[in-house]
């Protein structure tokens, strides 16, 4: 490829904390102080920044923060089309063919989340209404979007939660291959002990056994609570730019090697709403084909991994996702995860090394890339010596997105 | 002719456009319908304006006898609605005559830890008023 890729020069988050435990910053001050750490990570200064990137229906506008902020110009103010946490490697994605493009210089990529001051993600409130809005008696209401018209096929039999949504593949994944409650519990137990050397986790004091993760209580089977993210105050941010321009700046640039985003056929909003995904990838993450276009893309394969940042809303969908990236065969993620391929401690693919969504914070799985470029630098708590590349991805089970980051 | 009821009346209400406000409307009658493509005979639900396989706009509603089985399924112990027994079962249901299509609902008058996916099932409506039926499922009885 001729022309210069784009690159990551900087990246920052504000404080993370439990959900509705910001309450003193606004949701979009909070961006603002994200946006201003990741351009001082880079060396950079505001006035260099021309483009603004974000996903999952931010509500904190590009026009608005590019004032606040006082960029000189937005050349570049783009939102992903993407549902919720699919859309985060997607939104870099965006930025860099942005930079590559010419449409703008100096791109940051934002997600910011104050559920206290809005909506907790977990309660299923952004779907259903209130039941108190109910009008009685009971009858159909109009729907005011494609999404609800679709969730009012899901809505009115309660399934509104995530946990629940996801809930389905995952049963039918231990319906066909065997997989087991301990085996998704592997998995959160994995990411919290790398969390307890992360000073950002929100449960980095929290240590977890799997007698801990068996003992939590059901949510929704097999689901159990500690097997569900985190519900999460924050914000974090990435820089993305091209390589010309990332040449001297602070840190040493990590490239972005390939990127890529989509649904496949006749998948909607996944199965959140959508009964009829093709049976051959129902217990999936619904990622395997965008994995093997990633991977021809960047000419590399799942044993190219040094360290992976998978998108973790929850554990079934790590597993799921470890089996479309090719890091082990369909059916087998189980076994995989239990024979200790995810830990730092030597395992084969060393996972989320910041915890994840799981155990550091739920920032949409923005703060995946953050952990991604950090683990490229050398950077991350739980460094993984020598890494080159590493795959990032963003959530599964819906329309999905993945980066696959490099250092020369 | 009021049905037996298994949810609460503060259960999420369907929400429909114009495009799937029929499969609402048929249900007000107790009747579960698929939508079914007039150029390829290709079924769908939820309801849709092109048929994704061969792309005609045009459709008709086909009944379906409510048989199926469990294609998968979730025990929530989370209340949705004030009054909700719990836990409850949300399901995939795969249904019998309608062309491969499956439809999410719940099960209901089964033990949760009597469930299993591929378990045969047949429908039951419950009226949440005089004008809204929700089409759910039970275990078979025959
Ligand atoms: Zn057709």
């Amino acid at each position: 490829m001729s022309r210069s890729r784009a690159h990551i020069v900087g990246v920052g988050e504000t404080r993370y904390t439990r959900w509705g435990k910001i309450g003193d910053v606004t949701e979009h001050a909070l961006a603002c102080q994200a946006i201003q750490r990741a351009v001082a990570d880079a060396g950079l200064s505001i006035d260099d920044v021309d483009g603004l990137a974000s996903f999952a229906d931010d509500r904190n506008e590009a026009v608005f923060l590019a004032a606040e902020l006082g960029l000189p110009a937005l050349r570049f103010g783009n939102m992903v089309w993407m549902p919720g946490g699919g859309g985060g490697c997607a939104a870099v994605a965006n930025a860099a063919m942005a930079v590559e493009t010419g449409q703008a210089e100096v791109v940051v990529v934002y997600r910011s989340l104050c559920q206290g001051q809005f909506f907790r993600f977990g309660s299923g409130a952004t779907l259903a209404a209130s039941p108190s809005d109910n009008p009685k008696p009971p009858t159909v209401q109009q729907a005011n979007s494609l999404l609800l018209a679709s969730m009012g096929f899901a809505l009115p039999y309660g399934l509104a939660m995530a946990a629940a949504a996801y809930a389905l593949p995952t049963r039918r994944h231990m319906h066909l291959y065997g997989t087991t409650g301990e085996q998704l519990g592997r998995i959160a137990v994995t990411f919290r002990e790398h969390a307890s050397r992360n000073p950002r986790a929100v449960m980095g004091g929290r240590p977890m056994t799997l007698e801990d993760h068996q003992a939590s209580p059901m949510i929704a089977d097999p689901h159990r609570l500690f097997d569900c993210c985190l519900e999460s105050d924050g914000a974090c941010a990435i820089v993305v730019t091209t390589a010309e321009r990332g040449r001297d700046l602070a840190k040493r640039p990590v490239e972005i090697l390939a990127s890529e985003q989509g649904a496949p056929r006749g998948y909607a909003f996944g199965p959140f709403t959508n009964a009829n995904i093709a049976d051959e990838i129902y217990a999936t993450g619904g990622t395997e084909e965008l994995a093997g276009r990633l991977w021809g893309k960047a000419a590399l394969g799942p044993d190219d991994v040094d360290v992976a940042q998978i998108y973790d809303h929850f554990t079934g969908c790590v597993l799921m996702q470890l089996e479309d990236y090719g890091f082990c065969k369909r059916g087998e993620g189980g076994p995989f995860v239990e024979s200790g391929a995810l830990s730092w401690h030597g395992g084969s693919l060393p996972t989320n090394t910041h915890g994840g969504s799981l155990s550091e914070a739920y920032i949409h799985g923005l703060n995946h890339v953050v952990e991604g470029v950090r683990s490229l630098r050398g950077e991350s708590t739980s460094p993984v010596e020598g890494a080159q590349v590493c795959l990032v991805t963003s959530a599964a089970c819906v329309p999905s997105s993945a980066l696959l980051l490099g250092r020369r | 002719m009021t049905s037996e009821r298994f949810f609460p009346d503060g259960m999420p209400q369907p929400l429909a456009d114009a495009i799937t406000l029929p499969f609402w409307q048929a249900a007000s009658e107790h009747r579960l319908v698929v939508q079914r493509c007039t150029g390829c005979g290709h079924t769908r639900l939820p309801p849709a304006p092109i048929c994704p396989s061969c792309r005609s706009g045009h459709s008709d509603w086909k009944e379906i006898s409510g048989r199926g089985e469990v294609y998968t399924y979730t025990v929530v112990h989370r209340p949705i609605a004030a009054g909700q027994q719990l836990p409850f079962v949300i399901a995939i249901i795969a249904l019998e005559d309608a062309g491969g299509v499956r439809m999410i609902s719940n099960l209901v008058g089964v033990d949760p830890k009597h469930l299993s996916i591929g378990l045969p099932v047949e429908l039951v409506w419950e009226d949440m008023s005089g004008e809204l039926s929700i089409p759910r499922f039970r275990p078979a009885s025959r």
